[in-house]
């Protein structure tokens, strides 16, 4: 496409990327030159590196793993609503962190649901802080992604295959080694590797879940070097090697993931004959009934919880809520000003270092940009008051990749389809955009701003560096009721977030694509 | 009239020159084997390709570096060629206004060519809501009012069955006589050829040749053409 007219122009979107890689690297930069030369790393840091790593292989081989049967259940069975527990299974991704931990803390919390049956038992209660709890957290959310790349790995096998055979007589030993294990040995170290990268830059969890000397992540130490010993020097030197673990992480996900890993629809209907024995139907119903059981108890447990006292919620957690609405919209407007032109000018061009900027949210921590931006806005202003628009900006770099996924496609296929139209009839620039950009485009648009804004609504990161107690969002409210222990509140004001994120979700998505035709 | 002077295409190893001129008024097929270079042909002269070496003039004028929206070209696509999510008098409307701001006398003369092509009240349907033929005559409809010098057609009817397609090139002869257009045409078909055009220009081994009568080139065909067309080239 490259050299022929376009009715876009490619300036826009380099602008746009060119604005994101300053962000960064001025963040970086900053992290950087803060960072002290003399003061290696400690016995603690190097535990806080040992920790993170070690977590994140656990979580990715733990959520893998558990995935692989899942997957092969969901990939083998039809039945009514598995179209719907897949895309359920996209929820996770959606679900603020905070809202999560506390629906864990439910079911597998001291005196949570399996603590108590443990207890009709005479055991002891399960305990969920330290390694255990911060696998188990990204577990929770990981599964359900490895389940849908590993079965997206399934589906791309035509359905001819299975039906050859089936016509050969292979039963489910024989369609294992000649068709699901070539597929998954595809799936399994881009699954493995993205999950790994998401798990090494996780935050809100080990904020949670961790903490101590034995379960400190690198995360949590730049927090804790930042928020209670202010020792700024500490922060940098700790975000440099976090740069370091995550981008090289971040790296060999990228090289390693398959096309369309966050694609959407994963229902195309392959046949398949094998698996019709009993005992691989019981042992099919049984993975997905505790994969859903799995994901769905802390859910319901947070809901539970949650709805006697959300009529009583103190006013702080409403101001809270409200503050949380505006900055998730402010990183919506500001994710869309971006990725668009961005995904424009990657549909003109193909490929390039482009696509690598827009990435840039899935390796950067946001913590190491906060800790940055607070370096560079310090000397020159009262950076507790910038919290939360610095709070939308980072938020809006963190979704640039995922709506980059979900808008170069349609962007592609408008100019492909429509481009010579445009031209012909003499639409450039904003009136493309205007008249066949934007309402093509539509489904598209509104769910990368769902995205965002559901992604924004429930992040606890940024905020949590940066934030005094007049600014709190609504996570980070949750967050405060929880270390005062009024876990009644705590868990209304989670299922106010719970509600709100799914809600502008919902809203964008909905908005997106009613009215959006043929 | 339109000239293209030592005009040069190049993609990879795909090379295609054509040195030659047409009168006003004429109705040119372009006919040749797959993969010669009549679509891309087409698409140099809509603006929509950069040639690698020539010029190519309309009326005079040298449009080689002009933008496709302001060359006094009109093509309809293999596909494409209507938004789905306007309506039909909104797709007409834009050869008017490409901003879409029509004013009632716009959308009154959208209108009146809607109906010339034969969908009088059609206007505020979307493309989804009609057939295939009656899209293809919204298109029509658009290239009536935009009245450009050239109209090059990359064979649009193509999905169309015999009888609709038949009428609609008889329509399209029309139309370019109305507008006194050139009309190039793109066809697989030479009875295509035969039926709306006066002359053809073979695009074969790298070069569009200089247009001849379609009847007397079809009753002797060259050697490229004779293998192209095969059992085509006298139905019936």
């Amino acid at each position: 496409m490259a050299g022929h007219p376009q009715p876009l122009s490619p300036r826009p979107g380099i602008i746009a990327a060119l604005s994101v890689l300053a962000v960064v690297l001025a963040a970086f930069g900053a992290v950087l030159w803060r960072a002290e030369p003399g003061g290696g790393p400690g016995p603690a840091d190097w535990a806080a590196l040992r920790f993170t790593v070690l977590q994140a292989v656990l979580s990715a081989v733990l959520s893998v793993a558990l995935a692989i049967p899942v997957a092969r259940a969901f990939a083998r069975r039809r039945f009514p609503g598995r179209g719907t527990l897949i895309t359920l299974l996209g929820a996770p991704f959606l679900l603020p962190v905070i809202v999560a931990i506390l629906g864990l803390l439910a079911v597998f919390g001291r005196s949570g649901w399996l603590s108590a049956l443990l207890g009709l038992a005479g055991l002891p209660p399960v305990q969920i802080y330290g390694l255990h709890g911060v696998v188990l957290a990204h577990v929770f959310f990981n599964l359900p992604l490895a389940v849908r790349l590993i079965l997206q790995g399934w589906q791309a096998v035509p359905s001819e295959r299975f039906r050859l055979a089936a016509q050969l007589g292979c039963g489910p030993r024989e369609v294992w080694h000649l068709l699901e294990w070539p597929a998954l040995r595809r799936a399994l170290p881009g699954a493995l590797a993205i999950v790994f990268a998401i798990c090494l830059t996780s935050f809100a969890v080990a904020l949670t879940l961790g903490g101590g000397p034995r379960a400190t992540t690198l995360e949590l130490a730049i927090y804790q070097a930042f928020r209670f010993d202010f020792d700024l020097g500490r922060a940098a030197m700790l975000s440099c090697i976090q740069v370091a673990v995550a981008g090289v992480a971040g790296l060999v996900a990228l090289s390693t993931l398959p096309e369309g890993g966050f694609g959407a629809g994963l229902d195309r209907p392959v046949e398949r004959w094998d698996g019709a024995t009993p005992g691989a139907r019981i042992i099919d119903a049984l993975a997905i009934a505790a994969a859903s059981l799995f994901l769905i108890l802390p859910l319901a447990a947070v809901i539970a919880a949650g709805l006697p006292g959300i009529a009583s919620l103190p006013p702080p957690v409403w101001r809270a809520a409200g503050v949380s609405v505006l900055v998730a919209l402010a990183s919506t407007v500001l994710l869309l000003s971006l990725a668009l032109p961005l995904a424009a000018t990657i549909a003109i061009r193909r490929r390039g270092w482009l696509e690598s900027i827009g990435l840039l949210g899935l390796t950067a921590s946001p913590l190491v940009i906060g800790t940055g931006l607070f370096l560079l806005i310090n000397p020159l202003t009262d950076p507790f008051a910038l919290a939360l628009p610095v709070t939308a900006v980072v938020n809006a770099v963190m979704a640039l990749p995922f709506a980059l996924r979900a808008l170069v496609p349609g962007m592609q296929d408008v100019l492909r389809g429509y481009g010579r139209l445009g031209l012909s009839l003499g639409m450039q620039g904003a009136g493309f955009w205007r008249l066949v950009v934007l309402p093509r485009l539509r489904p598209q648009i509104g769910f990368a701003a769902g995205l965002c804004a559901a992604l924004s609504m429930g992040d606890l990161g940024v905020i949590a560096l940066f934030a005094d107690p007049e600014r709190a969002t609504l996570p980070l409210q949750v967050y405060r009721l929880m270390g005062a222990y009024r876990m009644q509140s705590a868990e209304a004001a989670a299922l106010l977030l719970l509600v709100l994120a799914f809600g502008l979700f919902w809203l964008c998505d909905k908005g997106g694509r009613s009215g959006a035709e043929a | 009239m339109l000239k293209l002077d030592g005009l040069e295409i190049r993609a990879g190893t795909f090379s295609l020159s054509a040195d030659l001129e047409i009168e006003r008024h004429a109705r040119i097929a372009l006919l040749g084997p797959s993969g010669a270079g009549k679509s891309r042909l087409l698409s140099a002269i809509g603006g929509f390709i950069t040639p690698a070496a020539g010029r190519i003039l309309i009326d005079g004028h040298d449009v080689t570096g002009t933008a496709p929206g302001d060359r006094p070209v009109a093509t309809l696509f293999q596909d494409g060629n209507l938004f789905p999510h306007l309506s039909a008098v909104e797709n007409v409307g834009l050869a008017l206004r490409p901003d879409l701001r029509l004013s009632r006398g716009d959308r009154n003369a959208a209108e009146a060519a809607l109906d010339r092509v034969g969908l009088a009240g059609m206007g505020a349907r979307k493309p989804a809501a009609l057939s295939g033929g009656q899209q293809s005559r919204v298109a029509l409809a658009r290239v009536l009012l935009q009245g450009r010098a050239i109209l090059a057609l990359d064979e649009p009817f193509a999905a169309l069955g015999p009888a609709l397609k038949a009428g609609m090139l008889d329509l399209v002869a029309e139309v370019a006589d109305e507008t006194g257009a050139i009309l190039l045409m793109v066809t697989h078909d030479p009875e295509d050829a035969r039926r709306i055009s006066r002359q053809v220009i073979l695009v074969a081994d790298g070069a569009a040749l200089a247009p001849r009568p379609t009847q007397a080139l079809l009753d002797d065909p060259p050697p490229v053409l004779r293998a192209y067309l095969g059992d085509a080239r006298r139905p019936g």
